[in-house]
């Protein structure tokens, strides 16, 4: 015969166990969201992109804009060496960035890209760029990274100007495993 | 089951009989009647404090520029209004309701685990007083939005931190509380007292729990995610280490929908206990509700990422999370049409619990209806992050589950106090509050249409006019709250006696106890039939 006690202490532990379930069930949501991501090919800046068509639509320029961000007070230079360029849909283009660690430490450092407008990302396909990898720069030290791409012809026609935005973030911590 | 409490005293517990008087009476109280109280009592005072900030914002959106805040501390106002109503103000009401009703309801003596929910209790105190008291540290208060969003809200000041651990204690507190709630719900019925003879607050109370338990341990997932990252060199949230910040929103709405159905089914419950009293006819559709309950409960988690449709996402998912929200609407509608039946060629009075619960049904409607708007995806990317949002779920929120705590609250006031409370200041607080909610928050539809962004200190000039509409109305509803307070006040000081059940049509076990309830009450159980 189990008192009412007993079987109360019971459920409690059952519930209490559910509660801790959910809390490591949330830490679960992660890894479980970053291989949904993976499989549905949801969000995959800072991989290679697959080009399938390389056909040149010589009718046709887009104007690609630079821009380069540095993010919490990271003691880098950051810039493109061109500002713009004019090109066609579906040719090979490659532009060169450029960053400098003014400071007198090693630091690593993430750059993530992103698009205006936002519609232009799934046209923009990235063969080799710096953003793939983590960049660590010793103090002083300089160095020129490229971005190879190509605008898919697909684009949308009322897109004439696509910018395209580095934002180069610290990754602390990073620099000494790097040594 | 008259003679079944008349002898409580007698065989009731020696400890209680001299039990600690004065403060040290509700500090060390585990009795449910008490808690029940401090609860209600605790979430009233967070009910002002957090109008307060809203009568700030209000204040500031009444003309376009900048008037009387900085928009740091605008922002802070926003964040802090919705922090506090949620989980300082509307989900200690309802617990509170369950802490003084479950019991009585069905015919146990106490919450199963009494001096657990002391504590439930008393850790909500320190809780709100860390989250109010981060408004004085350097940065102000959390400024992120009530959803705190990464990356705004790893990057903010200490006052996020003392957020996140308000949070957290209230959390726990809720974990607690819901487990003592299931427990008793399923362990302590009276004898014949079948989960489908239970009261439909019971019901509604004992999924709100389930849901609580399930969803509160992932919330206390994302913010100590929110944490390590702000200080423990994680990247969880960070896109530069390998994180991403639209993770966090996935994860705070895995937590944040069916939140806000725990936020409403308790709100159902009580509005199913207030209409068959009133229309004095049984509850139409007793076991639909039930499924109806269990189904929006369910569907909750499979519908989060209707919060998130402009994170750009692939059209599949948005149109399983479009269809599947909409499906919600199904359930709802089956309440609301078992309601409406209850009253079918019912013999109804309106005191002043069933216009609160009529006002209910009206309003929390017309809040539906904006959300299934709201659902469809196109047209959500138009309106997401603008006022049409705010006036939605202001008026399931407000006009929801505030209505319904307030029917609920004249309902058993007469059971709680003993007295009958005055129907006029009672009619007075209705009239005001639904004239004065429809003035804040009806022009807040058109404003969201016509493109005006949330959590924004200053507008167009073309806003202006409704915006001010909008700001009178919420000076008088906050003012009509006062009548409220006085309602209460003058109930608890004396007033005409109130007989064992002051309504005609309500049937349930508390109403056979005497009121005011006694101290103890069941502890020998009553025997359904």
């Amino acid at each position: 015969m189990v008192t009412l006690t007993q079987s109360n202490l019971q459920t409690m532990r059952k519930l209490f166990i559910v509660a801790l379930a959910m809390f490591g069930f949330g830490f679960a949501l992660i890894p479980f969201y970053q291989k949904i991501c993976e499989v549905t090919g949801v969000n995959l800046l800072l991989k290679p992109a697959e080009i399938s068509n390389t056909q040149v639509d010589v009718t046709r320029f887009v104007t690609i804009e630079f821009d380069s961000n540095l993010r919490s007070s990271l003691p880098w230079t950051f810039k493109p060496l061109e500002t713009s360029v004019r090109i066609h849909p579906g040719e090979l283009t490659t532009v060169l960035y450029e960053i400098r660690n003014t400071s007198t430490r090693a630091i690593t450092g993430q750059a993530v890209p992103s698009y205006g407008p936002n519609v232009a990302e799934q046209y923009f396909k990235k063969l080799d760029c710096f953003c793939f990898t983590q960049q660590t720069l010793q103090p002083g030290e300089s160095r020129q990274m490229q971005v190879v791409f190509v605008i898919e012809s697909g684009l949308p026609k009322d897109v004439g100007t696509i910018t395209l935005s580095y934002s180069f973030f610290e990754v602390e911590g990073a620099a000494k495993k790097a040594g | 089951m008259e003679a079944a409490h008349t002898h409580d005293h007698a065989h009731g517990h020696d400890d209680h009989a001299h039990h600690p008087t004065g403060l040290m009476r509700w500090v060390t109280t585990t009795n449910h009647k008490d808690i029940g109280t401090l609860y209600l009592l605790f979430s009233l005072t967070m009910f002002f404090i957090g109008g307060l900030l809203a009568f700030g914002i209000r204040a500031e959106l009444f003309q376009p520029g900048l008037q009387y805040w900085e928009p740091e501390f605008f922002n802070q106002l926003t964040t802090m209004h919705g922090l506090i109503m949620v989980f300082g103000a509307i989900m200690p009401a309802f617990v509170g309701f369950a802490n003084w009703q479950i019991p009585m309801m069905i015919g146990a003596p106490d919450m199963a685990f009494a001096r657990m929910n002391n504590w439930s209790f008393w850790l909500l105190p320190p809780a709100a007083i860390l989250l109010v008291s981060s408004f004085f540290v350097p940065g102000g208060a959390p400024a992120a939005g009530w959803t705190i969003y990464a990356p705004l809200s790893t990057q903010m000041g200490p006052g996020m931190d003392l957020g996140i651990f308000a949070l957290h204690i209230m959390g726990a507190s809720s974990i607690m509380g819901s487990i003592n709630i299931v427990t008793t719900i399923l362990n302590m019925r009276a004898p014949g007292m079948t989960l489908m003879k239970m009261p439909l607050f019971v019901w509604t109370w004992l999924i709100t729990a389930y849901l609580l338990i399930a969803v509160m341990p992932v919330l206390a997932g994302a913010i100590t995610m929110v944490l390590t990252d702000r200080h423990f060199g994680t990247n969880f949230f960070n896109a530069a280490g390998g994180g991403d910040p639209v993770m966090f929103q996935h994860i705070f709405w895995f937590f944040g929908h069916p939140e806000v159905y725990i936020m409403i089914l308790p709100a159902f419950g009580i509005v199913s206990q207030v209409i068959p009293a009133f229309a004095r006819k049984p509850l139409f559709g007793y076991a639909s509700m039930v499924y109806a309950t269990s189904s929006i409960a369910i569907l909750s988690f499979i519908v989060w990422a209707h919060h998130m449709f402009t994170t750009g996402m692939p059209a599949a998912g948005q149109l399983f999370f479009m269809f599947a929200t909409m499906l919600i609407a199904v359930p709802t509608g089956v309440k609301v049409f078992n309601w409406i039946a209850t009253m079918w060629k019912g013999s109804m009075t309106f005191e002043t619990p069933m216009l609160f619960a009529c006002g209910f049904l009206f309003v929390f409607s017309m809040g539906g209806f904006t959300g299934l708007v709201c659902a469809i995806t196109p047209i959500d990317i138009q309106i997401q992050d603008t006022y049409y949002v705010v006036a939605h779920f202001h008026y399931v929120l407000v006009a929801g589950s505030l209505f319904a705590i307030f029917s609920g609250t004249y309902f058993w006031l007469p059971k709680w106090t003993g007295h009958m409370y005055s129907e006029t200041l009672g009619k007075a607080h209705f009239w005001l509050s639904i004239v004065f909610f429809n003035i804040t928050f009806f022009p807040m539809h058109f404003l969201g249409l016509a493109g005006m962004p949330r959590r924004i200190p200053d507008y167009a000039m073309q806003f202006t006019d409704f915006n001010m509409i909008a700001s009178i109305g919420a000076l008088g509803f906050g003012l009509a709250q006062l009548l409220f307070v006085a309602a209460i006040v003058k109930c608890a000081r004396g007033g005409e006696k109130a007989p064992a059940n002051p309504w005609e049509g309500a049937d349930t076990l508390e109403w056979t106890l005497p009121s005011p309830a006694p101290y103890h009450s069941f502890v020998t159980p009553p025997v359904i039939k």
